[in-house]
């Protein structure tokens, strides 16, 4: 037997030939673990996000092992760096591109909340223009920290109805940012 | 080839020039010279063509308020083979802030100026595109400017009694 | 969208197609754009545009002490923090007049080598996925995390490293970290010569590199390039040759010289560059065993933080913990320009200081940025995917690029 861990199954009922689970459940579960990242990385948080991706932290194992570069096709936005209010047209035009489901996380205290540029030239905190899951902090945060990311969107995307873009609540949410 | 010499170089320009600039010292060994925007290109093709100082280390510009003439335009020059840097000024009044371009002796003196530009305003005459560089397309001030602040003014959700003031 | 200054191309007739190479894109390892005009596959004319990570460094450090610029200083050239840390730490020492004791030298010179050869990794294992070789990148990126703990172990941080301080270091290297850097001496040598044997004899990697972007001497020196990609096209300009800091005159290193400065050239160069500096840090190891080991900074009691210790049973101490970090220090109000080589080139820092704890203007002389304006004029007539490489083989470093 190897020790190779598997997902475990949602709670179901399951008999001979079938098991039968609530559809979010199983579709959260399989969302989960083959998310397609966005590495929208512009600076040092970047950096740490390719040693992320390389093989002693390792991202793949948690199921991003493809990364899209195109939003169209990604499913988890990460934010990696400071953006400037120069880049913040593209990063609002970049989530306004990639189709639902989408997550964002913030990785970085630039992408938090500005970090330590408190100037006239940086967007304090993408959450001024996009709405934002998960805010990984650190300067740049340790990969077992972008890890610790991951994983709490991993559960946002497990515990999240079917269709969380008929939800009035996410309606409003991107009301507020002037989304549609 | 010997490393030149400081006296040298001086003695080098003074020969080659007359008394287009003044000697303003050797802050740390780099002798630094000041002259004015009339002989800033003379100076600059002289120490380019003549005196082998083909390396253009940096344009930058400094912002004295208190001073009469407010702004000084800055270049570094570097003699690659006799191992000797050269600092030049020039000093720009707020109201005339126009300085020839450096353009046509290094190439590499584009960005630099536009850099210079977009923080402070100096505009160069004759260059190709002066436009902003760093900051956004749409911005009117100067702001490295010492008048400018540092913070985004238009912040509302920064509490002033949490930053001492 | 902003609107763009150079984008004109309304002209459904036209022949040539705009391709924006936009902030946001796969093979620029940064943020900055490029929007080129394409002929079919060819390359007629392209502007850069850069900017979309300014974060008004220079103005910043006008308003912080000099201890806390080196922070800053860290997120230039993220790739590596500390030889950006260090030269400032050597442009005040400059300032200041210090003179550090040698075993601190060495011991800078085997974090600043350090950091070069974990740049020249970044960078030449990017050619090589640009190339689409995936496997050298991965294998040397294992050995980036090697460097990672070292620095860890010296000052806690493996990126922004904010390592050392003014007048020398925070802490003496323990055992563990000189244990570390003996094992990475060990450990990395057969792993980068794995790496070139994957590359430099390799018929696809020869075929797009080779003649690609080539670069005169007398252009790459009309536009201020230095550096490897100076090296590369023949000049032999090392700042640590000809201005030795921190010791460097003590170090027994060649400085590589490529032929033509073309992609391949700029490649072997930054690979004997990582060679030489693995000779420089078995010299400085073997050069600190002979110097007295409980040295690691300056004796500047008015710019360098006594021990904790120090401060709570010594009045002395005390007063100066107190008047460095309230500012009440007097600094010459001169200004100086110093220069170390960074791992893209010339990294220079201006300073012009009044006086007082902060510098009256701190000026960054960035390599990539100037390095980075031939780019455009570089890439006129070349394929697209030889323009990919070309940008690559640059190594611009979006912090360094924008400041």
């Amino acid at each position: 037997m190897s020790d190779i861990q598997i997902v475990e199954a949602p709670p179901g009922v399951e008999g001979s030939g079938f098991f039968a689970t609530r559809l979010d459940q199983a579709v959260g579960l399989a969302r989960s673990y083959s998310l397609w990242p966005l590495p929208f990385a512009t600076s040092c948080c970047g950096i740490e996000f390719m040693a992320t991706m390389g093989s002693h932290y390792d991202l793949s194992r948690f199921g991003a092992e493809r990364l899209s570069f195109s939003p169209r096709q990604a499913d988890l936005l990460m934010v990696m760096g400071t953006i400037a209010k120069k880049m913040a047209p593209v990063l609002r035009q970049v989530y306004l591109q990639m189709a639902e489901p989408r997550w964002v996380m913030a990785v970085g205290a630039c992408a938090s909340s500005g970090g330590i540029f408190d100037t006239y030239s940086v967007l304090q905190g993408i959450d001024e223009i996009i709405p934002v899951d998960v805010y990984v902090p650190g300067c740049p945060p340790r990969p077992e920290a972008i890890i610790d990311g991951f994983m709490n969107i991993q559960k946002l995307v497990q515990t999240e109805s079917g269709r969380r873009r008929d939800d009035p609540s996410y309606r409003d949410l991107l009301a507020k940012y002037g989304i549609q | 080839m010997a490393k030149v010499s400081n006296e040298e170089l001086l003695q080098q320009l003074t020969a080659k020039l007359g008394d287009v600039f003044t000697n303003e010292g050797e802050p740390f060994g780099l002798l630094t010279i000041e002259t004015c925007r009339d002989n800033i290109i003379q100076l600059l093709t002289v120490l380019k063509n003549d005196l082998n100082f083909i390396h253009l280390t940096d344009i930058t510009a400094v912002h004295y308020p208190e001073k009469e003439k407010q702004f000084a335009v800055v270049y570094h020059v570097h003699d690659l083979a006799g191992g000797v840097r050269i600092r030049v000024k020039v000093a720009l009044a707020t109201e005339d802030v126009h300085i020839p371009t450096a353009v046509n002796i290094w190439d590499g003196a584009n960005w630099m100026e536009r850099e210079t530009y977009d923080y402070f305003g100096i505009l160069f005459d004759g260059h190709p595109d002066l436009r902003r560089i760093l900051n956004v397309d749409d911005m009117t001030a100067f702001p490295m400017r010492k008048e400018y602040p540092l913070e985004d003014p238009n912040r509302i959700d920064k509490k002033d009694y949490f930053f001492g003031r | 969208m902003q609107n763009h200054p150079v984008f004109t191309d309304n002209d459904p007739q036209n022949e040539t197609s705009t391709l924006n190479l936009g902030p946001t894109h796969p093979a620029t390892h940064g943020v900055f754009q490029n929007v080129l005009e394409l002929d079919g596959e060819r390359i007629v004319s392209g502007v850069s545009t850069i900017g979309y990570i300014h974060r008004a460094f220079e103005k910043i450090a006008e308003h912080r002490p000099f201890y806390q610029i080196t922070p800053l200083t860290d997120r230039l050239n993220y790739c590596s923090s500390p030889i950006n840390n260090m030269g400032w730490h050597m442009t005040v020492e400059k300032l200041l007049g210090i003179q550090l004791p040698k075993r601190v030298d060495y011991l800078r010179v085997i974090i600043m080598e350090l950091a070069r050869i974990s740049d020249h990794i970044v960078c030449n294992g990017v050619l090589g996925v640009d190339t689409g070789a995936f496997t050298g990148f991965l294998y040397m990126m294992q050995w980036r995390e090697h460097i990672y703990e070292i620095y860890e172990e010296i000052c806690g941080s493996r990126l922004t490293t904010n390592i050392g301080r003014i007048g020398g270091f925070e802490r003496n290297f323990n055992d563990i970290a000189f244990a570390k850097i003996k094992s990475f001496l060990t450990g990395f040598p057969p792993v980068l010569k794995e790496f070139e044997a994957l590359f430099t004899r390799n018929r696809i990697f020869v075929d797009r590199t080779k003649d690609v972007a080539a670069v005169t001497a007398e252009d790459a020196l009309s536009y201020s390039w230095s550096g490897p990609l100076l090296r590369a096209a023949g000049v032999d300009y090392d700042v640590r040759a000809q201005e030795p800091y921190s010791s460097y005159q003590d170090f027994d290193f060649e400085v590589p010289v490529g032929s033509n400065g073309d992609v391949y050239n700029r490649f072997l160069v930054r690979n004997e560059e990582m060679w030489q500096s693995l000779r420089m840090i078995q010299q400085a190891m073997d050069m600190i065993a002979k110097e007295d080991s409980s040295i690691f900074h300056a004796n500047v009691p008015e710019f360098y933080l006594p021990p904790k210790e120090e401060v709570y049973n010594n009045m002395e101490a005390l007063i100066y913990h107190f008047k460095i970090v309230m500012g009440e220090i007097d600094t010459p109000t001169t200004e100086v320009y110093h220069s170390v080589e960074g791992a893209n080139g010339e990294l220079g820092f201006y300073l012009v200081n009044d006086g007082g704890r902060s510098p009256y203007r701190l000026h960054f002389r960035r390599p990539s940025f100037i390095n980075y304006q031939m780019y455009a004029p570089m890439s006129r007539g070349m394929l697209l995917s030889d323009a990919i490489i070309n940008m690559s083989s640059l190594n611009v470093i979006a912090g360094e690029l924008d400041a």
